[in-house]
């Protein structure tokens, strides 16, 4: 029995090895197939059988200008940026398992900059923009739906805290707006519970008109799609078991199960196992891992069209395109490297959620999901050149979805001049020996 | 969930407890360490694929506290060095 490749003629099997050839040697000419109503026209005649792979899968070379270890959000956004803002294609995205897997899969794709501090704050509007404008620069469809984010809050302190996030996020162009319960309860309908007789009252809201929600897997794969089209070269299935040091202490590549691949630059952006990693090289940081939980019920008709976060009570969800409510708790206490959850995280959030909406309590949970994600001590990002000269950080997300445009331009633009980028020149590694802390309570959306 | 053995009561269910953190090194003397030292003190946590040594409060029990090793990837709780 002949298989189709071999069934094929000679010359298309030639033809594509001399493409592939060709497509290797001029990288930079790489032509990305574009995504129209035409060519999605010209396709459906064809049964949808000739659409061009999205990104190449060409052979692990030995050598790369950079390094980028994890195929995640701010890995592929970091190499595209890269390649688009400074030109620097020589570049390998190694992913251990596949591509867009991790956290970018992991999250509860939440887009909002209602930051406390002066350092966070442009960073997540800078962020916000970019999301916002993604669809066109990365000709993928993100899905991107605009929608206010409501705060539902229940005590004093924290409408003071947020309302002091309104002063900073006011200078930075963000949106933060008080509204009284009566407000609150005309735009979130289904918010019945928390009346003045609850263990809990609302006490009035906070309105964040900037935020949104998209779709995870089409940032992971419009970022790579773009990426391969300018020459990036994307491994899946290839863990780095080490980093390798030179003998001058600089960073000179990595040992990954496909052998030793070797570069003057390696970004490490593999939230949850950065120390993993970092430890190979005997670089320690102030990292802890943590797990971190979300869930989704079954789908029924549009409920609910902002995103509902309650700080005091730890959860927030939002309404997907699907029907679906996508919720999001507290953290698991204690450090893990699990992606499963917890019954009792679970349960927790689903008490406090059933506090303010009683009516959800007929819904049925589909499914949940986990992901580890690293964090400081002041609960801000680590985006810095470490000790180890040429190896780069991008850590200490947590809630590092929203921030994955402005992460990667940011982190592409210190891998490629070598001077930090003024977005994120605060979130150093050693702001830590410095004890300048930069103490955020807008970093998890529940807090 | 975990299943947590309080010196004083026995084992009991984990959300009886509250998480009282990772149990870091002993504190130096500030005045006799280096900077380094010191802020290698207050800062790095160790976190290993593996167990860890954390402390735990039986908050809604009878208020102890002790410390024990739990495994980051599979929850299990160990022997450590110290609970021989």
């Amino acid at each position: 029995m002949t298989s189709l490749e071999s069934s094929k003629p000679r010359w298309t099997r030639l033809g594509h090895t001399f493409l592939d050839r060709a497509a290797l040697m001029l990288k930079n000419i790489t032509v990305m197939q574009k995504y129209t109503v035409f060519s999605l026209l010209r396709n459906g005649l064809s049964g949808h059988q000739n659409w061009s792979p999205a990104w190449r899968s060409p052979p692990l070379r030995d050598k790369y200008d950079v390094i980028i270890i994890g195929a995640g959000g701010h890995g592929l956004a970091t190499a595209y940026y890269l390649a688009k803002e400074h030109k620097i294609t020589n570049v390998a995205v190694l992913e251990r398992g596949w591509l867009g897997g991790g956290n970018v899969a992991r999250n509860t794709v939440t887009i909002r900059s209602n930051y406390l501090r002066d350092q966070s704050i442009p960073f997540y509007v800078k962020s916000v923009e970019l999301y916002e404008g993604l669809t066109k620069e990365l000709n993928f469809n993100m899905m991107h739906s605009k929608r206010t984010m409501i705060d539902v809050v229940h005590n004093y302190p924290k409408m003071r805290e947020l309302r002091r996030r309104q002063l900073t996020m006011d200078i930075y162009g963000s949106t933060y707006e008080q509204i009284f319960t009566e407000e609150v309860r005309r735009r979130i309908p289904a918010l019945t519970g928390g009346g003045p007789g609850s263990r809990l009252p609302v006490i009035g809201g906070m309105v964040h008109t900037d935020a949104g929600v998209n779709r995870h897997d089409a940032v992971a794969w419009g970022y790579a799609r773009a990426a391969d089209a300018h020459g990036v070269e994307m491994h899946q299935q290839t863990p780095v078991k080490s980093l390798i040091r030179g003998t001058d202490g600089r960073i000179e590549g990595v040992e990954t199960v496909r052998g030793t691949v070797r570069a003057k630059k390696v970004v490490v952006a593999v939230s949850g196992h950065t120390t993993t990693l970092t430890e190979t090289v005997g670089l320690k940081l102030p990292l802890r891992t943590m797990n971190l939980t979300a869930f989704v019920s079954e789908p029924v008709k549009p409920l609910v069209d902002v995103v509902v976060n309650c700080p005091d009570l730890g959860f927030y969800f939002s309404q997907s395109d699907k029907g679906e409510m996508v919720i999001g708790g507290a953290p698991d206490s204690g450090q893990s490297f699990r992606r499963d959850i917890k019954q009792h995280v679970f349960e927790d959030t689903v008490g406090a959620m059933l506090e303010l909406f009683p009516s959800f309590k007929k819904l049925k949970l589909m499914r949940q999901w986990g992901g580890h994600l690293d964090i400081t001590h002041d609960a801000s990002p680590i985006m810095d050149e470490t000790d180890v000269g040429g190896l780069f950080v991008t850590a200490g997300w947590w809630g590092g979805y929203k921030a994955i445009p402005a992460g990667g331009l940011t982190m592409a633009h210190h891998v490629a001049t070598g001077h930090p980028h003024p977005l994120m020149k605060d979130f150093t590694v050693n702001r830590f020996k410095n004890l300048e802390f930069i103490m955020e309570t807008g970093t998890t959306t529940a807090r | 969930m975990l299943l947590i053995t309080c010196p004083f009561c026995g084992a009991r269910n984990e959300t009886e407890f509250v998480y009282g953190g990772p149990v870091g090194r002993d504190r130096p003397d500030a005045a006799k360490v280096s900077d380094d030292e010191w802020l290698d003190y207050l800062l790095i946590v160790p976190n290993p694929i593996g167990p860890v040594h954390e402390r735990w409060w039986h908050a809604r029990g009878c208020g102890d506290w002790f410390t024990i090793w739990r495994n980051t990837i599979t929850h299990d709780i160990v022997d450590g060095p110290d609970n021989e």
